[in-house]
């Protein structure tokens, strides 16, 4: 199996897709609640698996570009079909995933084999009959979005309108209109003139949920801008400027890169956002862009490690965050397969981690807990014995129930709450 | 991620080496500190991956570091005083810790160091900044990035290294857009070339016939070319022949 670099889960919460950094896309689908126990919760089951992207050779920049799925984002169910949104680093595609259980029989022109008739030996005519067959699940590319972007692509969002949906990657956004590929419009370019002054680039973006004039993305620097496409075509001039003012007795050398947001989500109410740059996750108010409304620690020890971070790339990872439906709870990823829930009205938090060492197939996971400094306990894991290549980048909520979805490099893991 | 064999130390934690140490050697500490954050960044920027392109988030990232440090290099006059060492051989095994760096302002400010930067400048000037001149330099020249920071750092005039250091420095940065060839051959000029496949000897060879970008980064690979041309020449109809298979599959 291979590095999963996407998970999503779809607008009903049946469906649940991952993307991989070979380019390949595995859905599972949960399955129907036994009637027999009604107690026992659905499992999650293979459903689909294609390839989505395959590596290219751009000729003229003698550069290869990688078929890693950075994002798939669901389009809303309008048929018996399913549409899904997969991007690489440079290339958008639409898929359609249907099902197909019934064969036709009895065609007139050719044989059960396929093999042609000959015409001037039919002397009757029948009508074709369907017959079931054992499920397939066909997954077809209907619409292929590509030479739209010069740089890495972030970010796909769908737009609530249903018709449009923005990428984003590292210094502009484009809007697609679903139907149309061969065109997209350029609605923020901060590329400057001069490369040479390139200081700041677009790290994620987002679609609010509920207005589709509005959008926000978010840059490495720590701020977000909320744009109105209504104010203007090219939204380089944002509506609001969502920016936390620097602790001046904070500062070091590596403010900067680990304030640089790598990921931002509203809420599901659309009055809310989040953002995660390097150890905090901050839930901010739209209505207020001064400072965030509330801000969650995720691993704070790190802050005096942040020297052997630099060093070793990690503080360079993008670590992505999500809401739970009802917008209570989220959810983001550390290290050493550790992930962190926090609650919003109690304020409560939880470190869980994902690993088959630690959690057998329906067991409950026990809190986890960083030892900090001074003496160990007994269940503690002190912070140098963590394991910096187990990464959690990708996590998904059920969009109804508590369901959770974590990928834990090459492994993903679904939990859900404790049965009575 | 870094050119293998390369050994470095990078120590975080609380270690107090300040209470074992005398004042005066704990204020170029934090300096060598922040000049092998420095040289670090500096290499990172330079070890680029030849058949993907680079991650541009984390590149103006860590220009922006290299930025600031030489801001506050600048601002202390530590530049200056650089730029008059002669260049040691490169040692990366004499990285130091950095661990005040990456402490705050605050706990800097502290007292775990004297504050004044012309109290810093004194002492260095010193008897005991004999062995620290050393540490200085040497941790000021990386293997990696010689033929860069080597002409930034032989220059006479402090004002036009502070500007060559700028240029060297957004030239990295079209570098990492344009994939011009010239900085490609010389970051690789050490590096043993059988580790490459035909594919990185294949980017070079496509990627000489861009012009534009290569002036500014001539005069630091002055050196190498000489030789890397004659045999870039000598495999050129070789390699021609290649390029058309690649093409046509």
């Amino acid at each position: 199996a291979d590095i999963i670099s996407t998970v999503e889960f779809n607008y009903s919460g049946d469906l649940l897709a991952t993307g991989d950094k070979g380019g390949r896309v595995v859905i599972f689908q949960r399955e129907q609640e036994n009637k027999s126990r009604p107690h026992s919760r659905g499992e999650y089951n293979v459903y689909s698996t294609f390839q989505s992207h395959e590596p290219e050779f751009d000729y003229l920049k003698s550069l290869e570009i990688e078929e890693k799925i950075n994002k798939i984002r669901w389009l809303p169910q309008q048929n018996a079909a399913h549409f899904l949104l997969s991007t690489n680093d440079k290339t958008i595609k639409l898929w359609k995933i249907s099902e197909r259980d019934k064969r036709a029989e009895g065609y007139n022109l050719k044989d059960e084999d396929g093999r042609l008739r000959d015409p001037f030996r039919i002397t009757a005519l029948r009508v074709p009959i369907l017959k079931p067959m054992d499920l397939m699940v066909e997954a077809s590319p209907r619409r292929i979005f590509a030479n739209a972007h010069t740089y890495h692509i972030n970010s796909i969002s769908v737009n609530s309108d249903h018709e449009t949906y923005l990428s984003a990657d590292d210094l502009r956004i484009n809007l697609w209109h679903l139907e149309i590929t061969d065109r997209s419009f350029n609605i923020v370019d901060i590329k400057p003139a001069n490369m040479e002054e390139l200081t700041e680039v677009i790290t994620a973006a987002e679609f609010h949920p509920h207005h589709c004039n509005l959008f926000v993305y978010s840059s490495s620097k720590g701020t977000v801008r909320l744009c109105d496409m209504r104010s203007s075509a090219l939204c380089d001039r944002h509506a609001k400027f969502f920016e936390e003012p620097e602790d001046p007795s904070s500062r070091s050398f590596f403010s900067e890169i680990i304030s640089s947001i790598s990921d931002v989500k509203f809420s599901h109410s659309g009055r809310y956002m989040m953002t995660r740059d390097y150890l905090s996750v901050k839930v901010w108010d739209l209505n207020m862009e001064n400072r965030p409304v509330e801000t969650y620690q995720v691993h704070e020890y790190l802050r005096s490690k942040l020297c052997s971070l630099y060093e070793n790339d990690c503080i360079f990872d993008k670590f992505e965050c999500c809401w739970n439906g009802s917008d209570s709870a989220i959810m983001t990823g550390s290290y050493n397969n550790f992930f962190r829930m926090f609650d919003r009205s109690t304020r409560r938090d939880i470190t869980l981690e994902a690993s088959r060492e630690s959690s057998k197939p329906r067991a409950i996971l026990k809190p986890r807990k960083v030892c900090t400094g001074g003496k160990r306990k007994k269940e503690e894991i002190s912070v140098d014995s963590l394991d910096f290549n187990k990464k959690i980048l990708h996590t998904a909520w059920h969009p109804v129930e508590n369901i959770i979805a974590v990928a834990a490099t090459n492994n993903l893991y679904i939990f859900q709450d404790k049965v009575n | 991620m870094f050119v293998r064999g390369l050994k470095r130390k990078c120590f975080d934690g609380e270690e107090d080496i300040e209470g074992t140490l005398a004042g005066i050697k704990a204020i170029p500490s934090y300096n060598l500190q922040r000049q092998s954050l420095l040289d670090m960044s500096l290499v990172k920027l330079q070890l680029c991956h030849m058949l993907v392109e680079p991650n541009l988030c984390r590149s103006v990232l860590i220009a922006n570091t290299v930025r600031q440090i030489q801001e506050e290099m600048t601002q202390d006059g530590t530049w200056q005083m650089i730029n008059t060492q002669s260049t040691g051989q490169a040692s990366l095994d004499r990285l130091v810790s950095t661990d005040i760096l990456c402490r705050s302002s605050r706990e800097q400010a502290e007292g775990k160091h004297v504050p004044g930067y012309s109290t810093f400048n004194k002492d260095f000037e010193g008897d005991q900044a004999q062995d620290s001149l050393e540490t200085m330099s040497t941790a000021s020249s990386v293997q990696a990035p010689r033929n860069l920071q080597s002409n930034v750092w032989e220059m006479e005039n402090p004002q036009e290294n502070k500007g060559n250091f700028q240029k060297s420095l957004d030239q990295i940065f079209e570098t990492l857009e344009n994939k011009s060839p010239n900085s490609v051959e010389d970051l690789f000029s050490e590096v043993d070339n059988s580790y490459y496949d035909l594919d990185t000897m294949l980017t070079g060879m496509m990627s000489n016939t861009k012009t534009g970008h290569c002036d500014g980064l001539e005069t630091f690979s002055s050196p190498t070319t000489a030789t890397s041309s004659s045999n870039c020449k000598s495999d050129l109809n070789e390699l021609d022949h290649i390029v058309e298979i690649l093409v046509e599959s």
